[in-house]
């Protein structure tokens, strides 16, 4: 296989600073579309900043590039955390972050394959993320390329039944060329998914569909960086990295709260959520009012 | 009769299933094709895929009683730039399968191939469950999908050949029973380009699948009696192929359409849309009358719901006399 970037050490510091201003894009992004998701963005910046500055193998300037490792989004009501983390690694203008959801851009309100560089996937109706991937490893698996399919799910959409369809077969067919990492937020639209359909044991559930399972802190650079390097080194099983983050991550009023899954900032609310994670930064508060 | 099997109205016509074609045909893209894979769900024998899972098993897959999973497999193996055919009944794929055709296959104009078998009434004897009577209605609504219903199993090995060589989205039927011969291995075939069968003027008769074969038999009938019909093999519903219609429509000036699926949503309502806007005409439709089906033989079945030769020649005269 073509190695095409060699990979640079970066610290977690940096990778802490581009998560930063990955949040901050998206509140950016979430206040000029007025609509779309806002937790579940937030709480997934930091596995998507480990992924696309550390542990992809991808090439912004080419972007399908053969032998590239395939992010797949399944739950892709979090499209602007990935439009947010694409831009900020090159793969697009980040100017045109503002026109999504707009008439005539490229960034559909859920993720549509072809429209946008280094979109990989189609998803939105959940539960088909996983099936998807599992077809792209099979294809690199007959083709015999080496690239690592990374299939991004959430916890919520582990009602639908394609999710243990696709669970099932992975299982069976030692599918080692794919990694998934389940954001375990415990929210969903209409509630906490314990409430709503509960999910635990969901470790067991996959263990016993003869997966492989670690659990991280989802806001841990070293913690998803050492799962995915594990789960790449795992060969007789697929794995499931149940990232456990907290949704709304980085701004007060959101975190935790599952109201805050499917709408936007306000402009005011906007205003106080760049506040917060500026100031996370340890910048002075009033420079950016 | 234009490209007709000789022996077509001989009492010992030869006769094939169409699901045959298919798994002819995947046999022959197989070998010449390594980039074509074949998956099913718990179906192997009946959507006649066992023999390539035998030639080929690297590139069979064997999904289990899933075809939500099978339709995402197959979007997934088509991003990864191979060919996949989707096989199973059409009840269940497309049937349970809708949602992941609509948006990982046909939304992302991912390269699936869908091979909907059992369908229409004439699957008999299982009944009402699984017999597919609205797969047309439910894939034809979907943009960027071709929709094909081949009238025999040497159509349904060109349509198979077709969709390999198509790239993009492709949906194609066939039935469970063993149905007359009708076209020739050296007949024209194209996607997208109806075959006028026999010639005439009085009325058309624009039919899909095997119920050509009833289609022609009524049309000899009439021709006894001196009504001359014209019959068209539709077997692409689309993109229909508005010019021929149109063509018999302007001078026929009558038309009945024939199929093994619910008229609405079908070839009938394709039909009638396409020439409501270019040339309206007196049109009558054979095919299922928003009903459910039920168990039985083919030719019970036929007769109960409206679908038998005698059901066509009615029709035929019905359309006439509103000229």
């Amino acid at each position: 296989m073509e190695e095409k970037l060699p990979k640079n050490p970066i610290s977690e510091q940096k990778l802490a600073e581009i998560a930063l201003d990955i949040r901050e894009d998206i509140i950016k992004t979430l206040v000029e579309a007025g609509s779309g998701h806002s937790a579940g963005p937030l709480g997934m910046a930091d596995v998507f900043t480990a992924l696309y500055f550390h542990i992809l193998n991808i090439d912004p300037q080419n972007p399908t590039w053969k032998d590239r490792d395939r992010l797949v989004l399944s739950n892709g009501h979090i499209a602007p955390v990935w439009y947010v983390t694409l831009a900020n690694a090159g793969f697009f203008p980040k100017e045109e972050l503002l026109t999504l959801r707009k008439i005539n851009s490229r960034l559909q309100g859920h993720p549509h394959f072809g429209s946008l560089p280094g979109i990989e996937n189609t998803g939105g109706p959940l539960g088909q993320g996983l099936s998807q991937a599992i077809g792209m490893a099979l294809a690199a698996q007959m083709n015999h390329q080496k690239y690592q399919i990374y299939c991004l799910m959430s916890d919520g959409e582990h009602d639908e039944g394609q999710v243990w369809e696709a669970v099932l077969f992975a299982g069976k067919y030692k599918m080692h060329n794919i990694t998934a990492i389940m954001d375990r937020n415990n929210i969903q639209i209409d509630g906490m998914t314990e409430n709503i359909m509960p999910l635990e044991p969901i470790k067991d559930k996959y263990e016993a569909f003869n997966w492989h399972v670690i659990e991280v802190d989802g806001h841990n650079f070293e913690e998803i960086i050492d799962a995915c390097n594990m789960a790449k080194a795992i060969y007789e099983k697929p794995v499931m990295i149940i990232a456990h983050t907290i949704p709304g991550k980085g701004v007060d009023f959101m975190e935790f709260d599952y109201k805050w899954h499917g709408k936007p900032p306000k402009p005011d609310e906007a205003k106080l959520a760049l506040k917060e994670l500026r100031s996370l930064k340890g910048r002075i508060i009033g420079e950016h009012e | 009769m234009n490209n007709l099997n000789p022996k077509l109205f001989d009492k010992d016509v030869q006769t094939a299933g169409t699901r045959d074609g298919y798994g002819q045909a995947l046999l022959e893209l197989g070998e010449k094709n390594h980039d074509i894979v074949v998956l099913t769900a718990d179906l192997a024998e009946s959507t006649r895929v066992e023999e390539f899972g035998k030639k080929f098993p690297e590139r069979f897959i064997e999904c289990g009683v899933a075809e939500q999973n099978m339709m995402g497999i197959a979007a997934g193996l088509a991003l990864g730039g191979k060919i996949p055919f989707v096989s199973s009944y059409a009840v269940f794929s497309p049937g349970r399968s809708w949602d992941q055709l609509r948006v990982s296959v046909c939304y992302t104009e991912a390269n699936v191939k869908v091979a909907g078998a059992h369908t229409g009434i004439s699957v008999g004897p299982d009944g009402a469950t699984h017999q597919a009577l609205e797969d047309i209605a439910i894939v034809r609504v979907l943009p960027n999908i071709v929709v094909e219903v081949p009238c025999d199993a040497i159509e349904a090995k060109k349509t198979t050949l077709a969709a390999a060589a198509h790239k993009g989205p492709f949906y194609f039927r066939f039935g469970r029973e063993k149905t007359p011969i009708i076209t020739t291995d050296d007949a024209p075939f194209e996607v997208g380009k109806a075959q006028v069968l026999k010639d005439g003027d009085d009325a058309t008769i624009v039919a899909c699948g095997p119920l050509v074969y009833q289609s022609l038999l009524a049309a000899k009938q009439l021709e006894d009696k001196g009504i001359n019909v014209r019959v068209i093999n539709n077997h692409t519903i689309k993109p229909i192929d508005t010019l021929t219609l149109a063509k018999a429509a302007k001078e026929t000036g009558a038309i009945v359409t024939v199929e093994e699926h619910q008229i609405t949503g079908g070839l009938g309502g394709a039909v009638a849309e396409a020439l409501v806007k270019n040339y309206p005409v007196p049109m009558e439709f054979i095919g299922v009358q928003d009903t459910f089906g039920e168990s039985g033989n083919t030719d019970e079945l036929y007769e109960k719901y409206g679908m038998s030769t005698d059901a066509i020649y009615k029709a035929v005269q019905d359309v006439i006399r509103r000229k």
